[in-house]
């Protein structure tokens, strides 16, 4: 579904990105690690086509497509979807209705107060200013609120569980799930998923089929999410990426 | 010296008094005199194309939703009706000849002398409205008043009397516009309102002139013990030049001045809009807000906060959005304490839509130019307390019909 190939990146004149290649086929969710800076949120804003996030090299090809050069608003209509990890507050623009319009290019039938509530949203959530005055665990639940509207193909999740607390860590887990198809067998899956994860926290309720370590700006290692994930806790990100896997 | 002497000299003597701030607009370029236009029985035999021009500033032909109108045309009261017991909608005309006591009022919130606008309202009259509901009287669905202009080259002088008697709760609409065949013309409206002891009062004035029209209006309230004003303005189509200033004073305790404006300027377009709370007797409160947008044209958004008395409270918010490459905002945000225990604050902004802002709306689906209305849209939608669902409607509606904000 996504096959990104040697993607190079520059960010304010910076190179961020050098030389990536990864391919996520349908139906497989894939983890992201990497210290901070390595360039894991870059990978997710240049795949969203964020504008000053310039491809110098390489190219990304979604569905077959080539979309390296395409607005943002078209790649989402393609079926590309993503949680922020800080997304803006907007004054004016309610949560409600930024949620239909996301539906009227996604999921039509989507009931805002009906999801709202499973995702422990409560109704005068709906009628506030997106991400105005929202606790971190408030802004990631009304991002996927956003999603399931949109309902993506390819989504994009940047520490969908950072700040988000104890309490309903599990009810994120479960929805990130839902929206990745992971609530059903392998080859009903049609979704594919992009999780970046500092901690990992999260891949204890979302079963990741691979994970990547991002070491500046390159794949460095690839393989399974919880061996990764227990080589980093153990050895530190430093040691992984001498590790000739 | 009778007293319509004194005032018709002090006129006399300031008809050449430049104003305070704004543009000097050569009032001689105007005339005064325009064709007499009949009356008629209801809004719905006025020409189709003034209904529908009215309905755009939140003048409803069909009078639904609303328990009173007004309508002058040019310099001519054409309708006037209320259903509502106990309030009066009338041509101030016929209402001064109807009551004595109303000269009273006459020149008492606004003063005569105050420029050159006053006195040509005063020595060059051309009617205006006096609503009044009496005491006690509540009434939620809103009187709706317009002043439509649509002989060229017309100065529309207009001088309106607003009573909220003792205890009464009135809500009004004033919507003003010009023929959209109209070049050349000016208004000059003189407001003067009258808020008595634990009356509630909401005024929202929708203004819609052409790119070739001055306007002048001159407003003045006061607002006694335990009563509430909120004045609502919004202006977001061309003007060639706006400005006002208009005076709240809260005289009693516990006096309530709440002012609230949406400018929207496009090139050509000169705006200078302010709003100045008095506030002379303990506990008075005061917000003036305002949210203005330049897309090419010039604002001035003024506001003035003064506390002459001990315990009272203000907050002034100015907060303004450039678009596109051009135009000016010019924020000016004044606190005047004289007095100590007073609780006054204030907040300006001026800048472009943040980019970030754009870009996440993008990712929901939202093109470039949808993100930007969607966020223009929110920027002017402002919640107002205590004014009705009606009005707060009206309001929006403006917002979405005004090209380059709405879709």
């Amino acid at each position: 579904m996504l096959d990104i190939q040697n993607l190079h990146v520059d960010v304010d004149g910076k190179s961020i990105l050098k030389g990536l290649d990864l391919s996520i086929n349908e139906g497989e969710t894939h983890a992201l690690f990497g210290q901070n800076g390595s360039g894991k949120t870059t990978l997710v804003l240049t795949i969203m086509g964020f504008p000053n996030y310039r491809v110098t090299e390489g190219r990304i090809l979604f569905k077959k497509k080539d979309i390296t050069h395409l607005p943002i608003n078209e790649r989402a209509r393609l079926g590309i979807g993503l949680s922020f990890q800080h997304p803006p507050a907007i004054h004016g623009v309610k949560l409600k209705d930024l949620t239909e319009i996301a539906a009227q290019h996604g999921n039509r039938a989507f009931k805002t107060e009906e999801v709202a509530e499973t995702i422990h949203i409560p109704p005068d959530f709906l009628t506030r200013d997106v991400n105005l005055g929202f606790s971190g665990g408030e802004v990631k639940r009304t991002e996927l609120l956003q999603l399931l509207a949109q309902n993506p193909d390819l989504v994009l999740l940047d520490e969908p569980d950072s700040g988000v607390d104890l309490e309903n860590i599990a009810l994120v887990g479960e929805t990130i799930n839902k929206l990745l198809d992971r609530d059903k067998r392998s080859r009903e899956r049609h979704k594919a998923g992009l999780i970046i994860t500092h901690a990992g926290g999260i891949l204890k309720i979302v079963q990741a089929d691979k994970a990547h370590v991002l070491v500046d700006g390159q794949i460095a290692c690839s393989g399974n999410p919880g061996e990764l994930l227990n080589d980093i806790c153990e050895l530190g990100y430093e040691e992984c990426v001498k590790c000739p896997r | 010296m009778s007293k319509v002497d004194e005032l018709t000299e002090r006129a006399e003597k300031a008809r050449e008094k430049k104003a305070a701030y704004g543009p000097d607009i050569p009032l001689e370029s105007y005339t005064s005199k325009a064709p007499a236009h009949e009356k008629v029985q209801t809004l719905k035999m006025l020409p189709t194309n003034y209904q529908n021009q009215s309905l755009g500033v939140g003048v409803d032909a069909s009078e639904d939703e609303r328990s009173g109108s007004f309508f002058q045309l040019d310099t001519s009261v054409v309708y006037s009706k209320t259903s509502a017991p106990n309030v009066e909608v009338l041509s101030v005309t016929e209402a001064l000849d109807k009551y004595d006591w109303l000269k009273d009022y006459w020149w008492k919130a606004v003063a005569v002398d105050a420029d050159k606008y006053t006195a040509q309202a005063a020595l060059e009259f051309s009617n205006g409205y006096f609503i009044r509901a009496k005491a006690g009287a509540k009434t939620i669905l809103p009187i709706q008043a317009c002043m439509f202009l649509a002989q060229e080259s017309l100065s529309q002088n207009v001088h309106n009397i607003i009573i909220a008697e003792k205890g009464s709760e009135l809500h009004i609409i004033t919507g003003c516009r010009t023929a959209d065949e109209l070049s050349h013309g000016i208004h000059v409206g003189v407001s003067e309102f009258f808020i008595k002891e634990g009356a509630t009062c909401s005024f929202t004035m929708i203004h819609n002139w052409g790119p070739e029209v001055a306007v002048r209006p001159r407003s003045g309230s006061i607002i006694e013990r335990d009563a509430t004003f909120i004045s609502n303005y919004v202006c977001l189509k061309p003007v060639k030049s706006l400005q006002m200033y208009p005076v709240f004073r809260c005289v009693g305790a516990n006096a309530t001045a709440l002012s609230y404006s949406l400018l929207y300027a496009t090139e050509g377009s000169h705006m200078d809009v302010g709003a100045r709370v008095i506030m002379e007797a303990e506990q008075c409160k005061s917000d003036v807000i305002s949210r203005a947008i330049t897309n090419g044209g010039e604002i001035i958004s003024r506001g003035n906060l003064t506390a002459l008395h001990r315990d009272v409270k203000g907050h002034l918010e100015c907060r303004g959005l450039i678009l596109g490459d051009h135009g000016r905002i010019f924020a000016v945000p004044e606190l005047d304490g004289a007095v100590p225990d007073v609780d006054m604050s204030h907040e300006a902004a001026v800048g472009k839509i943040a980019e970030e802002e754009i870009t996440y709306l993008m990712t929901r689906g939202l093109s470039e130019d949808e993100a930007t209305s969607a966020i223009v849209r929110g920027f002017l939608d402002i919640e107002i307390k205590g004014v009705p669902p009606a009005l707060q409607e009206e309001m929006r509606r403006a917002v979405h019909t005004t090209e380059g904000i709405g879709l």
